[in-house]
């Protein structure tokens, strides 16, 4: 608990929620959630299935609007955020089950990923000339960067549709870097992946953080992968969070141990 | 033997003997075509950008036919007084307008409140807005024929022996025009790509940035604009009147031809099917009574949906198991 308290008085925190309640219905999925996310590091959210950490996520970037609490990003305080706005501060997102343009080919989906950074006139754009020219060159080569680093280049004109489960999530993680984001949420970036996919990937996440300093909010359910990459780790259950702090002390607690063990509650 | 002949050898003699007649047909069925194009056009747009079939796309055209001859009466048009171009002009401006404007109420109004719904929904609440539209061009416009005189004279002239129609010629041009437009919109621009991201996956485009409610704005705008053109079209030929909504039947053979997601589908599928219909009216009709025109269609695009159900043009659907 001790660097999580330190986080939340710290100069660089880049996302702090604050006593997030969210229900629908009568169903309550979150109630009175805080943590942070410090600049640069990588930030896991676990926990039991229906602990509400794909809630949470879709919290901060705006698809779900919570009832209760505040969303303090880049040190502006909202009672919620919207997706578009979202994605426009710099929020990028994959999702649990891949959502990408399946009909598109890879470059595509990174070029549509990009759209946001892309302005212009829109005649230009339609005739292909002058600068607008010149700029779809720019993101190009951009998104092209993308491609290499994600060791993607052979599927660059494939119709993702076609691709397998785990050259999807990579496509999607790629969809999502070449927003240029400063916060990545990943959600679930190895659901489904075999062991060597898991270290691909695991080894993508760690390169992002490092050699862009993009700062990363993931879930997970590999307990090995959590503790081998995240900096902290905020521990959900049941819409609560029961513990959040470094890898090595959230891995002792007792409540955490019960709730992944499932012990009874009473 | 007369039987299998006159199926299978007869047509085409006649076709042979008599080729500048045959080319009257094609040309006859091509122009209709373009119309069966135009109405599809619209469906494919609103399809392709957010997965929705439009049951209301015939009553667009319908309605912007009635605003704009509204309009042409509001100026002072009657049936002795025609109007200068330049009001005419105007009043093709100020229907487009109604069209965004409309577009703008329906996704408040119809979209919005029904964002992630199941397709169905959607495509449910299609046939309420085509109902309200109904009623409501009816309510203020009133529910008689009206004809629609937009100048482009209605005068045939003989090229090379083959018997052409003016207004048919523009009207074929004008969507020619339209088509390519739209082409390079959907395949060029930065819009275009947010339009087709959309139609992929309402979730992805949103975590993109991609703003859904100017997206369908944007597009229902344009199948908006594409349905005034059909309206236009349509009713300049044969007058403003409520079976003009109908149009939208004859639209779905062209669709399950062409493919719910390709332009240039519900191009060609428009083109087979207007020079389909009317050469197997000619040549084939006699043979069991006539009136093959009003079936043929539906006859050619079941067999599509046996043999190649995407379409000519569709993106073949790849379900992962």
């Amino acid at each position: 608990m001790t660097m999580a308290e330190a986080g939340g008085n710290g100069a660089d925190v880049l996302l702090d929620v604050a006593n997030i309640s969210l229900s629908f219905g009568g169903v309550k999925a979150i109630r009175g959630v805080s943590f942070d996310v410090q600049k640069g590091e990588i930030r896991a959210i676990i926990g039991p299935n229906g602990a509400g950490k794909t809630s949470m996520l879709n919290c901060i970037n705006g698809f779900y609007h919570p009832q209760e609490g505040t969303i303090t990003y880049k040190g502006r305080t909202r009672k919620q955020m919207r997706p578009h706005e979202a994605a426009a501060q710099g929020i990028a997102r994959t999702f649990q089950n891949v959502a990408l343009f399946k009909g598109m080919s890879t470059l595509d989906n990174l070029m549509t990923g990009r759209l946001l950074k892309m302005k212009g006139n829109f005649f230009l754009e339609a005739l292909h000339l002058g600068p607008a020219k010149k700029q779809e060159l720019a993101h190009r080569e951009f998104v092209e960067g993308v491609i290499d680093f994600l060791e993607i280049q052979t599927i660059r004109k494939t119709p993702v549709g076609r691709l397998p489960y785990g050259l999807q999530k990579r496509v999607e993680l790629g969809r999502a870097l070449a927003a240029e984001p400063e916060l990545l949420l990943l959600d679930e970036p190895m659901a489904g992946m075999n062991v060597e996919e898991k270290e691909d990937m695991s080894r993508f996440i760690i390169d992002v953080n490092e050699e862009f300093g993009t700062t990363i909010a993931l879930i997970e359910h590999d307990m090995g992968v959590v503790m081998d990459i995240s900096d902290r780790v905020v521990v959900l259950d049941h819409g609560e969070k029961i513990a959040d702090g470094t890898p090595d002390e959230v891995g002792k607690n007792q409540d955490v141990i019960d709730a992944y063990l499932g012990v009874s509650h009473d | 033997m007369d039987v299998l002949y006159a199926v299978f050898i007869a047509p085409f003699v006649d076709m042979a003997t008599a080729p500048i007649f045959f080319a009257e047909v094609i040309i006859g069925g091509l122009i209709a075509g373009v119309m069966y194009s135009l109405v599809a056009l619209g469906f494919v747009l609103i399809f392709k950008a957010s997965g929705v079939f439009n049951f209301a796309q015939g009553v667009l055209a319908l309605f912007a036919g009635l605003t704009l001859v509204g309009l042409m009466e509001f100026m002072g048009q009657t049936s002795t007084q025609q109007l200068p171009w330049y009001l005419i002009a105007l009043a093709i401006i100020g229907t487009a307008a109604v069209m965004v404007a409309l577009a703008f109420a329906i996704e408040r109004i119809v979209l919005r409140p029904l964002v992630n719904q199941e397709q169905i929904i959607l495509f449910m609440s299609t046939i309420g807005l085509a109902l309200f539209l109904e009623g409501f061009g009816d309510v203020l416009w009133g529910s008689d024929v009206k004809a629609l005189d937009i100048g482009i004279p209605d005068a045939s002239f003989e090229w090379g022996g083959i018997l052409l129609n003016q207004f048919d010629l523009v009207a074929a041009a004008t969507a020619a025009v339209l088509v390519a437009v739209l082409a390079v919109f959907f395949q060029k621009t930065r819009v275009g790509r947010a339009l087709r991201a959309v139609a992929d996956d309402h979730q992805a485009a949103l975590s993109v940035g991609i703003p859904l409610k100017s997206i369908w704005v944007i597009v229902w705008s344009v199948a908006g604009i594409v349905a005034m053109v059909a309206g236009i079209m349509w009713g300049a030929k044969s007058g403003v009147q409520f079976s003009l909504s109908l149009i939208a039947l004859k639209a779905l053979p062209v669709l399950i031809l062409g493919g719910f997601t390709s332009v240039p589908g519900a191009i060609v599928g428009g083109l087979i099917i207007g020079v389909g219909e009317k050469i197997a009216e000619i040549y084939w009709g006699p043979l069991i009574g006539g009136a093959i025109e009003n079936w043929f269609a539906y006859m050619l695009a079941m067999v599509f949906l046996l043999f190649r159900p995407q379409g000519l043009f569709g993106e073949k659907i790849i379900e992962r198991v």
